[in-house]
């Protein structure tokens, strides 16, 4: 590890998903991708191209059949039980018998922090995504964006170094989700983790990422890597004419190949 | 609040409702009850057979007999609803245990889900008259030091039989109710086995468990009332029931004393259940499962 640390690497890995019937989904194949600590990357395919299956290879929430994952130099398994990252999915699946404040303090509470520290992060955490009036509310008092600014809140809350999001916007109407997309760059911005984000939606991917990872059902497969160099994210950069060339880049590259392969992505 | 007291207004006019169809019933049905071909499908209206409920009533403020220094009847009836109460509380106690461990057992390892449930289900099957003899002679068995098996024992574990059955099958349900999501998360947290147990798995079933604990003290109380009369143990209100009916034709109303004392503990361990449910509303907030 000397200039550029690595939080990811996948290298060659397969992954084949057997049902008891015996027959087999080709989920991975031959996949490799390295993510550079403190990177954006963003995830993007038709559905069923494999993204949560990656994602979750990462996450040692399913094993692989082939090949080999590391994360921050350790193997995903030894990753998870050292809490090295954070992760958030579509649906917010907050416990809906705790307070937001409890919500976000489970991760601490199971790791054995002190009250008097869970208490101090919590009162951190509901301040940076605007919940403080909000911390003895139950779930079903929010709606769905304050929700997954929870669980967002909960995947942030041992400050890991890598954050594995699955659609976390995907339940979101148009602006709450563009409200929730600056939340996140800013927060990144502020805690550096490196972010492996599905998604699918275009214009998302390019907003947020560094590089777009474009992937291809049947077997599941990375077909192209776009990067991004912007030198800001703010509401300017959706108006920009370098946003749309990467949109445009991205949205080829779904549809270069098979035209068809790209249903299933929302061009918004 | 007022929904509150609008459900007590109605519970009041449904027992109202009840006592008139029976005084009704009793004026204007035929005294040899509605017989169609040879089956009597309406019971007979003669005082013996439907004693008004307000002689019903009275009869509760008299002794139990007519021997010097009995006891009103219903201090009699008070006192055998207690006993049986007891005993029904603790068949409940052991039940909901080994119910709650049953469900454990086969939500922690599969293989023992496949084993154990088909016998959960077909213990079920078995009737009560049939084991309770079984039952009593096993622990007629049992000494242990100065220990001595009892018959009220006997009664308790044959009131638990019943009443396991709801929780193994509500709480297995329950404990696997939870989303992947959910258990994904705790296992991205390397949480253990048993923090996911009270955390994730336990609290996520109460909604499953409540039914099932109503459920189950209402099998304890019937299976409690049932095992006296099998087992034959004095004392509770099944054995009253029995020995009260023998007198039916001298003494009509005294006959449903002890039912209704069966009623009044039906009625106390539903309220204890619910005091349960009250203290676990909290649980409950996503609403009852389908
Ligand atoms: N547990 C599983 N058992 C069997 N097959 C699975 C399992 N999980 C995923 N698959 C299969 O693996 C393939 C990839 O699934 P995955 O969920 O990774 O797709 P995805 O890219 O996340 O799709 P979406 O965009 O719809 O979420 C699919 O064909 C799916 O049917
Ligand atoms: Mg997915």
């Amino acid at each position: 590890m000397t200039a550029k640390p690595v939080a990811v690497t996948v290298t060659n890995v397969d992954k084949i998903f057997r049902s008891r019937k015996g027959a087999e989904v080709h989920a991975l194949s031959d996949v490799s991708l390295e993510v550079a600590a403190g990177e954006f990357i963003s995830l993007i395919g038709p559905s069923g191209c494999g993204k949560s299956t990656l994602m979750r290879l990462v996450a040692d929430l399913d094993g692989i059949t082939s090949g080999e994952i590391t994360v921050f130099g350790k193997t995903p398994e030894k990753a998870r039980k050292d809490q090295d990252y954070g992760i958030a999915f579509q649906q917010a699946g907050l416990l809906p018998w705790r307070s937001v404040r409890a919500n976000i303090e489970l991760p601490l509470e199971i790791h054995g922090w002190e009250p008097r520290d869970r208490k101090e992060r919590s009162d951190e955490l509901l301040e940076l995504i605007g919940l403080a009036d909000f911390a003895d509310h139950k779930p079903d008092q929010l709606s769905g964006g304050m929700k997954q600014r929870v669980a967002i809140a909960r995947s942030l809350a041992e400050r890991p170094r890598l954050l594995l999001m699955d659609e976390p916007f995907g339940a979101l109407d148009e602006i709450t989700r563009e409200h929730m997309q600056n939340e996140l760059v800013a927060l990144c911005q502020e805690t550096g983790a490196a972010v492996i984000f599905v998604t699918h939606s275009i214009p998302e991917a390019v907003f947020l990422s560094d590089r777009v990872v474009v992937m291809s059902p049947r077997p599941g497969r990375i077909t192209e890597v776009i990067d991004l160099d912007f030198s800001s994210r703010d509401e300017e950069l959706r108006e920009d004419a370098a946003f749309y060339e990467g949109v445009t880049a991205v949205r080829n590259a779904l549809h270069g190949g098979e035209t068809a392969g790209a249903r299933g992505v929302e061009n918004r | 609040m007022s929904k509150r007291a609008a459900a007590v207004l109605w519970g009041i006019a449904g027992v109202i409702a009840a006592l008139a169809i029976w005084e009704i019933y009793k004026a204007l049905g035929p005294d040899e009850g509605v017989v169609i071909g040879d089956v009597t499908v309406l019971p007979r209206t003669t005082d013996i057979a439907m004693p008004h409920t307000w002689d019903v009533l009275a009869r509760l403020f008299e002794p139990v007999t007519r021997a010097a220094g009995a006891d009103v009847l219903w201090w009699a009836v008070l006192q055998a609803a207690a006993f049986s109460l007891g005993i029904a509380a603790l068949g409940w106690l052991i039940g909901v245990t080994f119910g709650l461990g049953i469900a454990l057992l086969m939500q922690r390892w599969i293989t023992a889900e496949s084993a154990i449930l088909p016998w959960v289900v077909l213990s079920q099957t078995v009737p009560l008259i049939a084991i309770a003899p079984l039952v009593r002679r096993w622990g007629s068995e049992i000494t242990i030091g100065s220990f001595q098996w009892e018959n009220w024992m006997s009664v308790a574990v044959i009131a638990s039989y019943l009443a396991f059955f709801p929780v193994a099958v509500s709480a297995l349900r329950g404990l696997k109710s939870p989303p992947s999501a959910d258990t994904d998360l705790f296992r991205a947290y390397s949480a253990s086995w048993w923090t996911t147990l009270r955390k994730l798995r336990l609290p996520s079933s109460v909604p499953y468990l409540i039914p099932a604990l109503r459920l189950a003290a209402a099998n304890a109380v019937v299976g409690t009332v049932v095992a006296e009369v099998s087992i034959g143990l004095g004392g509770g209100i099944g054995r009253m029931i029995i020995e009260f009916a023998a007198t039916a034709s001298g003494d009509p109303a005294k006959t449903y004393a002890p039912i209704l004392g069966a009623v009044l503990i039906g009625l106390v361990s539903a309220g204890l259940v619910a005091l349960i449910g009250v203290g676990l509303r909290r649980y409950t907030r996503g609403g009852a499962p389908a």
